[in-house]
Order: structure tokens, then C-alpha cells, then sequence
């Protein structure tokens, strides 16, 4: 993405379906790094991972307790989100998820097609 | 309850798209090709779809949840270069109620085998969108448990 307007991030953080199941268990209460990875079937590293994208869109913060590192909600950064003209950056963001399914699905129907008539040359 | 003021926004998508630009303009021109992902939310029913997709052309939507407030979308197309460009602009109502009027463009260009796809809405946003219980599903509701959780916090 070429602009990196700070919704921008935030966006890109709540795009993928295992940050956004983070993003809402943390919406319960903070949680520690293994809490949120118990649910998601997906190594440490993982899940660090997911979480450096989450700190850096500025959704959530985490800080050392003793051992164990704890997350939890950074509300400013989500009061940016809320505005509702977000929804329609929101509906459009979907809708276009959809045109990738769509497309796929076109392309794996051409594939298959071209492999049952490769003897004659399709028009 | 006063109406709130209007607001004006714009926001850009970009996304890279694995099918050829023909491809990814055929689903915007094509209307059973459009039908099969731009209105199609969980559950939602689509009363009505019909594009005339040329410079001038308009394209109407009609749809929601059953059983809710129909939601309203029709669509004036102001440019088209096949393959590379579509403008158009857009007003949706709510429940009979304006809730917003946009400005659209969609910008396609090669990428290797794919395409470059760049969206730009610049949006006003009406007063009738306010009170407007939001039906859509997803990023809202995300949001919406979130304000829920925090507020409980506080």
C-alpha cells in the first residue's frame, strides 16, 4: 500500500482473519502472548509475528510482565477507526475480497476447461 | 436529534490482482459477472440488478437483509477506457434515506501476468446516515465489541 496514513495501517492489520480473532480477544481483556495463541492453532514465532503488525498499526500494545509478554488494546488507535465513513473503505475492502474469489474461480474454471478440450483449439 | 454535519472523505484501495486486467474489467462490465461479487453479502437478498454499462449508462441496486430497511445504490458512469478505466458516480439510500454521494474511480493496469488494481472514493456523507443502525457485518461489529470492551474497561 502506498499511502501510510495511519488508518491505513490499521486496516491492513484487521485484514487478515487470525489478527482480527486476536484483535478480539484482546476486545475481552488483556491477554498474554501464548493466551492468544492457544486459539489459533499457529507457533509462537506466528503469532509474534501477527503481533508486530498489530503493535505497528498502533491497534495493540504489548509490554514485558516478569516472563510472560502482555497485550492489550491501544484505544486511540481504534477510536481512528471507528469513524463510520471507515465502514465504506470497509464494504469496499470485502467487496473486492469477493472479485478475488470471483476471479479465481474464473481462472480455475478456464484451467480445467483448456485441460478437457486440448485437442481443439478453443475459440 | 440534530442532524449531523456533512462529511466529506476520500480513501484509496490498491490491490494486485492475480487475472489479466481484461478479466478483472470484465467483472465490472459484465453484469452476471458483477453480480456474482458485488452485492452478494452473507445472507442478503438482491431485489434488483440491472447495469447499462456505457459512458451515460446507470446501474441500479436493490437489496439488504430480509426482512430489513432496503438499501438503495444506483450508479451514473461517467468514463470507461476497456481494460484501464471506469468512472462512475454513486448515491445510496438507506431505508429511503440519503445517506451518501461518491465519486469512483477504478484504475487497471498490467502487472507481469496480473494487474494493478487502484480504487479511489471521494465520498459526502449525509446526515441520513446518522441513527442509521448499521447492518453491515465484519469490520463494524469487530469494532463495534471493541468500543463495547474498552468502554467496560474505562
Amino acid at each position: 500500500m502506498l499511502n501510510h496514513s495511519a488508518l491505513d495501517l490499521v486496516f491492513q492489520a484487521l485484514s487478515d482473519p487470525s489478527r482480527r480473532a486476536m484483535v478480539e480477544r484482546l476486545g475481552r481483556g488483556p491477554a498474554s502472548v501464548s493466551d492468544l495463541a492457544q486459539p489459533l492453532d499457529m507457533s509462537l514465532p506466528a503469532v509474534m509475528q501477527h503481533l508486530q503488525v498489530l503493535e505497528t498499526s498502533g491497534l495493540v500494545r504489548s509490554e514485558k510482565a516478569g516472563r510472560v509478554r502482555m497485550c492489550r488494546i491501544e484505544p486511540k488507535a481504534l477510536a481512528a477507526a471507528e469513524g463510520w465513513f471507515t465502514r465504506r473503505r470497509a464494504t469496499w475492502e470485502r467487496r473486492f475480497d469477493r472479485l478475488e474469489a470471483f476471479l479465481a474461480e474464473e481462472e480455475a474454471q478456464d484451467a480445467t476447461q483448456a485441460k478437457s478440450s486440448k485437442p481443439r483449439r478453443r475459440s | 436529534m440534530s442532524p449531523a454535519p456533512v462529511q466529506h472523505d476520500t480513501f484509496v484501495i490498491e490491490r494486485r490482482l492475480a487475472s489479466s486486467p481484461a478479466r478483472v474489467f470484465a467483472a465490472f462490465a459484465d453484469q452476471k459477472k458483477k453480480a456474482r461479487w458485488f452485492g452478494c453479502v452473507d445472507g442478503w437478498e438482491v431485489a434488483q440488478h440491472t447495469l447499462d454499462f456505457r459512458v451515460g449508462g446507470r446501474e441500479a441496486w436493490r437489496g439488504g437483509p430480509p426482512g430489513d430497511v432496503p438499501h438503495q445504490n444506483d450508479t451514473y458512469y461517467h468514463d470507461i477506457v476497456p481494460d484501464e478505466r471506469i468512472v462512475w458516480s454513486y448515491a445510496m439510500q438507506v431505508g429511503g434515506r440519503r445517506i451518501s454521494v461518491s465519486l469512483a474511480t477504478l484504475e487497471l493496469s498490467a502487472d507481469g501476468s496480473g494487474t494493478h488494481m487502484r480504487f479511489i472514493e471521494q465520498g459526502v456523507y449525509l446526515d441520513g446516515y446518522d441513527g442509521l443502525a448499521d447492518r453491515e457485518r465484519g469490520t463494524k461489529d469487530l469494532l463495534d465489541n471493541l468500543e463495547r470492551a474498552l468502554r467496560e474497561e474505562a
